[in-house]
């Protein structure tokens, strides 16, 4: 019983990572654009981080440093996509490469530095009493409880608020949106934005909480998990939850099963192994319930275009 | 009478096409304005201009005496002007609710959608406006989706409504109620601009109407002075004569070509939409379908075409059971279908109109070796059928959505019809045709049945089904209401049923 509870509390931070990042894209698709450069803006996030905790001994400086760096980021997406109507998955991935490399080229000097302060964890008095899940849930740092919050925003937000019709709508058909006197080109700069603070905050976690240390390319294809992470909770915040923690309980297990003399490299494959079952169930899922991705999400919106 | 509007020297290029060619036109306050002309004439595009979804090459609007620059549909909005699009502008995965929520500035920010229920039911109430408003638009028919398109514009507060022919899919009561509704607007001081090939329905509401010709105005008159011969005229530059049909008796062969037995089907909800439906239609006979759209005769199409799997019963085309077998294999037996929805189902807008025509038989000769296809063969033939179904286009590689409304119709009856079929499943044949084009159309099925064919043909329109029909079923709520010879039926009768009494 301890062990399951151990195996689940380390799942949560685990997965919080993923959990930011995929709350971020859920928002980013369901305005339409397509940013495969999730990988390089929590990189960033978590270079950034890590960097302005190091100087100026401030977790919470350098979290706010990451979202920062991450959205400014998002912005270089977003101009390319919507303003300059560029092909997307050319300048998603351009993103993903930049900050893979220049993450890496700030870091030189932070490889092997101990971080001077980090967020500890900040039991909720009475909460974590509950039996099971109280240690589970409540027993964990205050970035956690944050990322609990962010879901239930992010969910309400999408389904019960004029905000959040305009959000799909623009994803669904900008088009339509347009003719109802939406701004599609502010609502779809709005969602990048976002997107891409919610990844540098992920990158954040990984550098300053869940590490915490700055390890060259410490993400190690996060941001890839989080693209499938956002196709499987069907563009659903709340289920971005069972998604991530899924993934988090993976890399809990990798660890956890490496002393029983199962090889590194079958263990290192396993997250990836989920990936593509992860895709199987969601495509199953997809065509029983009629779901799809927003319609128009990865192109560009004309409004005069000569078809 | 009080200028609200005016537009001056509107010109609008599409490469080669000027759809608008210098033109003025005002609106006053409180009147009700018809905008004519035939298919192509520019309408849609001047309509367009003004509700800020495309900018003109040149012309200056003013309201009220003051220039304005509408450069979006939002500064259209702010400025009191809402549309009804002629191509729904409608998005299919979302509710009824959230699609009249998008757009309404006014509407709380937390839960709009309760609000918006509300708005939608009093309205649907107060003009007989029947619609779920918790459906996702997808799960809709046409008409119903047309009924949601108007509700979602006059759910926003206006001084000037654009309808692009609002009524193609709407019966005669709902056309009526709406028409209460216009004139109840007008009495307000607002000012409605409306676009329709129906000209008993302009005579019965317009003030005054503004007559279109190959992207030129012909000229503003004022109803009273005018009769609807003296409006085709005006529209097409020469007499049309508007015929009617002679007598109205039955003529068909014994052969049956369609025959549906205890047919059920069920809808995208999961629910019974068609109950236990039988008929036949025979050689060289047109069976009309008439009701208010939602009543099963979308799935009824459907099934018959093999887009939507029959839960029970047997549909069988010369005697040949195809129950459940596949569209190709239906539509490979002969069977031309029109659809109700044509941008949707009825063509691929970004493809070129001889694509378009290829569709069904790019796989035959002498379109394809089996391989390649022959491009200069497919466009001969595009080029043939363009000119023979008289489709206005600049030339056959231009793309489909780029068409106007009625023209994207004539170019799917061109390919469906020119397949030589058996059985013709039409919905809604001349949606948005002009006059001109109907008559043509009318004609054409008429000449299909001469040969052969067997026609169904759903149309909420009575009169056209009056017009062509030799039997007349009557749909309502999934069953079929008695099927009504013509020499027998009338219009009133016909609209009583189609209401379930
Ligand atoms: N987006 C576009 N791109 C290219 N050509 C266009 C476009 N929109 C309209 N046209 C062309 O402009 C002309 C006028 O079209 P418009 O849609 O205004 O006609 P309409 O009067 O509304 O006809 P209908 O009664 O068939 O709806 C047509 O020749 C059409 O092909
Ligand atoms: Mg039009």
């Amino acid at each position: 019983m301890n062990f399951i509870i151990e195996i689940l509390k380390a799942t949560i931070p685990a997965g919080t990572p993923l959990l930011l990042g995929a709350l971020g894209e859920i928002y980013v698709e369901r305005s339409g654009i397509l940013n495969l450069g999730v990988e390089g803006m929590m990189i960033m996030g978590a270079i950034s981080a890590f960097g302005i905790t190091t100087m100026t001994s401030n977790v919470w400086l350098g979290i706010l440093t990451s979202a920062v760096v991450g959205g400014g980021m998002a912005l270089v997406h977003a101009f390319n996509s919507i303003t300059l109507k560029t092909n997307q998955t050319l300048s998603g991935l351009a993103l993903t490469m930049l900050g893979l490399g220049l993450s890496g080229l700030i870091g030189k000097k932070y490889v092997g530095v101990p971080l001077p302060n980090k967020l500890h964890n900040f039991p909720i008095y009475g909460l974590k009493n509950i039996p099971f899940i109280g240690p589970i849930l409540f027993d964990q740092d205050p970035l956690v409880y944050v990322s609990y919050a962010l879901t239930f925003i992010f969910w309400f937000f999408l389904f019960n608020t004029r905000f959040g019709i305009e959000l799909r709508s623009v994803g669904e058909s900008p088009e339509v949106a347009d003719s109802a006197g939406i701004d599609v080109s502010k609502i779809q700069y709005l969602a990048v934005f976002i997107g891409g603070v919610m990844a540098g905050l992920g990158g954040a976690y990984l550098s300053v909480v869940y590490a915490p240390a700055w390890i060259e390319g410490m993400t190690a294809g996060m941001g890839w998990i989080v693209l499938a992470i956002t196709i499987f909770s069907l563009w659903r915040p709340e289920r971005a939850i069972f998604g991530s923690y899924l993934f988090g309980g993976i890399r809990v297990l990798q660890y956890k099963l490496q002393p029983f003399g199962i090889s590194p490299n079958l263990l290192n494959m396993l997250p990836f192994i989920f990936t593509i079952l992860v895709l199987m169930l969601a495509a199953k899922e997809i065509s029983r319930k009629r779901i799809s991705a927003p319609s128009s999400l990865g192109i560009p919106y004309f409004r005069e275009k000569l078809l | 009478m009080e200028k609200l509007l005016q537009m001056k020297g509107i010109t609008k290029r599409f490469g080669d096409i000027t759809a608008n060619d210098r033109i003025d036109f005002e609106l006053n306050k409180g009147e009700i304005h018809g905008l004519l002309g035939e298919n192509g004439a520019g309408k849609t595009t001047l309509m367009n201009i003004l509700y800020g979804l495309y900018t003109p090459d040149e012309g200056e609007i003013y309201i009220n005496g003051a220039k304005v620059e509408i450069k979006s549909p939002h500064d259209a909005i702010k400025l009191g002007i809402s549309m009804v699009h002629q191509n729904f502008k409608l998005i299919q995965s979302h509710t009824v609710i959230e699609n009249v929520a998008l757009g309404l500035k006014d509407t709380n920010f937390f839960y709009p959608n309760r609000q918006i229920e509300k708005e939608i039911r009093t309205f649907s109430e107060k003009y007989n406006f029947k619609i779920d408003p918790n459906v996702p638009v997808w799960q809709l028919s046409a008409g119903e989706k047309q009924r949601v398109e108007i509700i979602k514009a006059f759910c926003r507060k206006a001084r000037i409504f654009i309808l692009d022919e609002p009524t193609t899919m709407l019966t005669p009561n709902e056309t009526r109620d709406l028409f209460r509704l216009l004139k109840f607007l007008r009495e307000e001081g607002i000012s409605v601009i409306l676009i329709t090939h129906k000209l008993d329905e302009v005579m019965n509401i317009c003030d005054r109407v503004t007559v279109l010709r190959g992207g030129k105005k012909v000229g503003t008159i004022d109803i009273d002075r005018v009769d609807k011969d003296d409006l085709a005229r005006m529209m097409f530059g020469q007499d049309i004569i508007l015929k009617e049909r002679e007598e109205y008796s039955i003529s068909f062969d014994e052969d049956i070509v369609l025959e549906v037995r205890d047919l059920t089907v069920f809808s995208d909800k999961g629910l019974p939409a068609v109950k236990d439906i039988s008929f036949d239609i025979h050689r060289g006979e047109i069976l009309g379908i008439a009701g208010v759209s939602g009543n099963g005769q979308r799935e009824l199409i459907e099934a018959i075409t093999g887009l939507r799997k029959v839960a029970r019963g047997s549909i069988k085309i010369l005697g040949e059971d195809v129950t459940n077998v596949g569209t190709k294999e239906i539509l490979n037996k002969g069977v031309a279908h029109i659809p109700e929805e044509r941008m949707r189902v009825g063509v691929i807008p970004s493809m070129s109109l001889e694509e378009n025509i290829i569709l069904r038989s790019y796989d035959k000769s002498p379109f394809s070796n089996g391989i390649l296809l022959d491009y200069s063969v497919i466009s001969e033939y595009a080029k043939e059928l363009i000119s023979r179904y008289k489709i206005s286009a600049l030339d056959e590689k231009i793309p489909a959505g780029t068409l106007s409304g009625g023209n994207i119709q004539k170019l799917i009856l061109a390919r469906e019809l020119s397949i030589s079929p058996v059985l013709i499943i039409a919905s809604h044949p001349t949606q948005g045709l002009d006059i001109r084009s109907t008559q043509q159309i009318h004609e054409l099925l008429l000449r299909k049945k001469e040969e052969g064919c067997a026609i169904l043909l759903v149309s909420e329109d009575l009169q056209e089904l009056m017009d062509l029909s030799d039997r007349i079923a009557v749909m309502f709520n999934g069953t079929i209401r008695g099927i009504i010879d013509i020499d027998r039926a009338s219009i009133e009768e016909i609209g009583s049923l189609m209401v379930g009494v």
